[in-house]
């Protein structure tokens, strides 16, 4: 199935492909800013709880889509930054926006912190001590000895900002704009990383760690930063949503949390900028639509899609995406190995 | 003196716990060198069957058999049908199917039964201690159970020409088949009776926690703790684990942290004795990178 | 007499790279035969497609039925047994538990402990390490170990991957003479593949001389060894 282009040729179809993603994103941006003069207040916070989750997203996809490094517990490092959001806001009077940065640089020393024993772990091993901090965490943010700080069982209540200068727009447009800048700049970050050489790096230690070691790579290094920058998206999708939903408590942030974040990038696909996009979609909007049949119904939703995913979809909406276009425009693909990269 | 005898006697207890469902944990890694993270949900499905027989008039007695042979069942479909398909490819991929089925039963039993939370009986006579205020006869039947487990399985696995093959195929797929060991079959059987297992750990369990759909989450933790502080390779190292563990998170409550980091307490445990000593205090391979 | 072993048009694949191609070749019961040729030549994966291990077209015929395509285990059980090259001991395992799991597909229980007494006294050092790990063995003990879970199994064939593979000189005689006795004593038949040729040709009956997946020469190992021009041209020496 190795097609044989030829030089000329794979900087043609290189191009075209580029051209091809401008547009799409160029459409897809017209979209996001038109949106929320189109629908009601109630869904421009339901999608900006979504950019929130697609920030998370890719947060997470970076560390065990690209970098191989499984983790079942990111629901952690979201409770993380939508804490110091809801402290900074609530209990020192800090600027919302002030909340973010704070938020990432917190939770990138805690995700590297947590990356430096993940060296040790491998696999399964690594999976099951994140499952253990995803289950651990509500328990942990109810711990009476930093009751002053996380407001114990009954959290956190903050208050939405309004739109500064003025302008004509609801707290909710506001936030909602907010959010989407700051997702097109974490976007076109992690976009920068994962496709240049820190990109092939990470996915060369996740594909053959012997080899990428003897290559020069420090692997250790990029594991741990990995785990850092992952928890920093991470952190960041965390603050965000606490500000859109005001309000934070250890219940919010139990070890489903963490199960959907998994739910999102096997959806959206694996190692896919795009796939955050698709999985943030489906996290935030299934559970409402299946919520109406029944309660357990969303968790049996998630359920069988992941396990039907493994079989049907190993890619994620993103594979089957990118196959379906590469159909329509007839452009082959140089290389057979579809799952390693996407977009 | 008599409050740390206590204390220590009721952490047995609890450690009782922990181990039974270890013993699952075990019993599955042994077979196929993974860690089912969907054991805990698949143990409390089981005693939800268990309770609706029960309640449908079926003696205690009966309905337990009944539903160990019915997990058992299930467990060796699940293998087959679910998980050896994608057994040989990813890591990530065994682990999302295993979380996906811990997602299914956990929602497929709040569906069906509604998350009240329900008394589950206990078989054991009360007061087989009269006037005994260090551990019930619930408890104390419960261990003894474990106890006659983790026997058998002992003897299984040294002992049994069956429990080596479940072993080698486990450690050695290739070399197994070409002695002869039926692989595929070795892993069926070893999840079917990790399914049993973890029913008995379930319907141990239920009379003291309370059966509802989320009972197991924490429990599944505290076994995957004690399993792996025990040696997650070994039935004998998995309880003494789950023992040691129970005794261990009783005291601490007791005299140093209060009750409320008892989760905390099994994460550290698990990052610790991974990163530190992944065969555990008894085991005895090191715990292969899978 | 029909053969033992037969193997007819037989082609090998890993992934999508054809390692064997329409290899003939059959073995009579009771001798020693021979594969012999070059690295690459496919004399493993001629072993391992008997056994199924790797993905074939053609057909495999032990004692006249068709084995190709069936699992691994089933065709061990036929009576196949397999010392893959590495040994395949398991390390974890004593020596004691190795053994056993040989016999572990058999039905007459009764005799497996005398067969334990036959490999100890083919290789009493194994009995003096019996309760030992495996992985703790010295390389020349693992092939006897190795070779013993084959005869555990009561086979009628053994396929033997390089036995001689990272051994002292000494310690290969020894083998080498010891294999020799159980084929003649416990009338099984062996399957060697070889690179040391002079080695190879000593043992065996009949050799086949394979060169890029394919048989070129098959003749009585006393010709081929004797018949310089094939020997200096084919087998280097």
């Amino acid at each position: 199935m190795l097609s044989d282009v030829g030089g000329a040729d794979r900087t043609a179809s290189r191009s075209f492909e580029r051209m091809r993603r401008a547009i799409a994103i160029a459409v897809l941006l017209l979209v996001a800013v038109a949106l929320p003069f189109l629908v009601s207040n109630y869904r421009t916070f339901q999608l900006t709880l979504m950019i929130a989750y697609a920030i998370a997203l890719l947060g997470l996809n970076i560390l065990t889509g690209y970098n191989g490094q499984i983790s079942l517990g990111h629901g952690a490092f979201f409770a993380l930054g939508s804490y110091v959001a809801a402290i900074m806001m609530d209990r020192w009077d800090l600027p919302y926006w002030s909340t973010l940065p704070a938020a990432g640089l917190t939770c990138f020393v805690a995700g590297f912190l947590f990356g430096l024993p993940a060296l040790r772990l491998e696999g399964l091993y690594l999976a099951l001590a994140t499952f253990a901090l995803a289950v651990a965490t509500p328990q942990i943010l109810k711990y009476k000895g930093i009751e002053e700080w996380t407001g114990g069982v009954q959290g956190i209540n903050i208050l939405k900002p309004q739109a500064p200068w003025h302008l004509p727009l609801s707290p909710d447009q506001w936030l909602y704009f907010f959010a989407l800048a700051v997702a097109v700049v974490m976007f076109i970050v992690g976009s920068r990383l994962v496709r240049g050489r820190v990109g092939r790096a990470l996915i060369a230690i996740r594909d053959n760690p012997t080899a990428a070691a003897t290559m020069g790579v420090n692997t250790a290094l990029y594991k741990t930063l990995t785990f850092g920058v992952s928890a920093l998206f991470t952190g960041v999708g965390g603050a965000l949503s606490a500000i859109a939903v005001q309000f934070v408590a250890p219940d919010s942030f139990g070890f489903l949390l963490s199960i959907s974040f998994l739910v999102g990038i096997v959806i959206g696909g694996f190692a896919s900028i795009s796939g955050a996009i698709y999985g943030a979609f489906f996290i935030e909007f299934i559970p409402n639509i299946a919520d109406s049949i029944s309660k357990s119904a969303p968790w049996a939703v998630y359920g069988a899609f992941l396990v039907a995913s493994v079989y049907f979809m190993p890619n994620g909406i993103a594979g089957v995406v990118r196959v379906a276009g590469n159909r329509i425009f007839r452009v082959r693909s140089s290389s057979n190995i579809a799952s390693k990269e996407s977009n | 003196m008599e409050a740390l005898l206590h204390q220590i006697i009721s952490g047995l207890a609890t450690g009782g716990i922990y181990a039974s469902i270890a013993l699952a944990l075990v019993m599955v890694y042994q077979a196929t060198h993974l860690v089912n993270f969907a054991q805990g949900e698949m143990a409390m499905f089981s005693t939800y069957g268990a309770w609706t027989l029960i309640r449908a008039g079926i003696p205690y007695w009966e309905a337990f058999v009944i539903v160990v042979v019915a997990s058992f069942v299930i467990g060796v479909l699940l293998e087959r049908f679910v998980v050896r398909p994608v057994a040989a490819r990813s890591v990530l991929s065994v682990v999302v199917i295993f979380i996906g089925l811990l997602v299914i039963f956990n929602s497929v039993a709040g569906w069906i039964w509604t998350y009240s939370v329900q008394t589950f009986p206990s078989p054991f006579l009360d007061n087989v201690f009269p006037g005994n205020k260090y551990i019930t006869s619930h408890e104390f039947g419960s261990l003894i159970v474990m106890l006659i487990e983790l026997a058998v399985l002992f003897v299984f696995f040294r002992f049994t020409s069956l429990g080596l093959a479940m072993r080698a195929a486990a450690y050695n797929p290739i070399s197994s088949r070409l002695v002869g060991v039926r692989v595929d079959l070795m892993l069926a059987l070893g999840w079917g009776i990790a399914a049993a297992l973890g029913a008995v750990a379930g319907m141990m369990v239920a009379p003291i926690v309370y059966l509802d759909p989320n009972m197991m989450s924490g429990i599944l933790l505290y076994g995957f703790a004690g399993a792996l502080l025990g040696g997650i390779d070994s039935p004998v190292g998995a309880v003494a684990g789950g023992l040691l563990l129970g005794v261990v998170e009783n005291l601490a409550g007791a005299y140093v942290v209060g009750t409320d980091l008892k989760l905390t307490l099994a994460l550290v445990i698990i990052v610790g004795v991974l990163t530190v000593r992944p065969s555990g205090l008894f085991g005895k391979t090191v715990v292969s990178r899978v | 007499m029909a053969a033992l072993l037969e193997v007819a048009n037989l082609g090998a694949f890993y992934g999508a790279t054809q390692a064997l191609h329409g290899l003939n070749f059959a073995l009579d019961q009771g001798g020693i035969t021979t594969l012999l040729g070059a690295n690459g030549a496919g004399k493993t994966t001629t072993l391992r497609a008997i056994s199924g291990l790797v993905k074939t077209i053609g057909e495999v015929r032990f004692e006249g039925a068709r084995i190709d395509g069936r699992k691994t285990e089933d065709i061990a059980r036929c009576g196949i047994a397999h010392v893959p090259d590495g040994r395949g001991t398991f390390a974890e395992f004593t020596v004691e538990e190795n053994l056993r799991l040989g016999a572990h597909a058999r039905h007459d229980h009764a005799h497996v402990g005398r067969d334990f007494d036959v490999v100890y006294s083919y290789f009493p050092r194994l009995k003096e390490r019996r309760r030992q790990q495996a992985g703790t063995l010295s390389g020349g003990e693992q092939q006897m170990l190795a070779i013993s879970r084959g005869l555990m199994m009561r086979p009628k064939l053994f396929l033997l991957d390089e036995p001689s593979f990272g051994l002292a000189p000494l310690v290969v005689q020894e083998i080498f003479a010891i294999m020799r006795a159980i084929n003649r004593e416990q009338k099984v038949s062996m399957l060697l593949v070889e690179q040391n040729a002079n080695l190879a040709l000593d043992l065996a009956d009949h050799a086949y001389l394979l060169e890029t997946g394919r048989v070129v020469l098959s003749g009585s190992a006393d010709d081929i060894k004797q018949n310089t021009a094939v020997r200096r041209s084919y087998l280097g020496y």
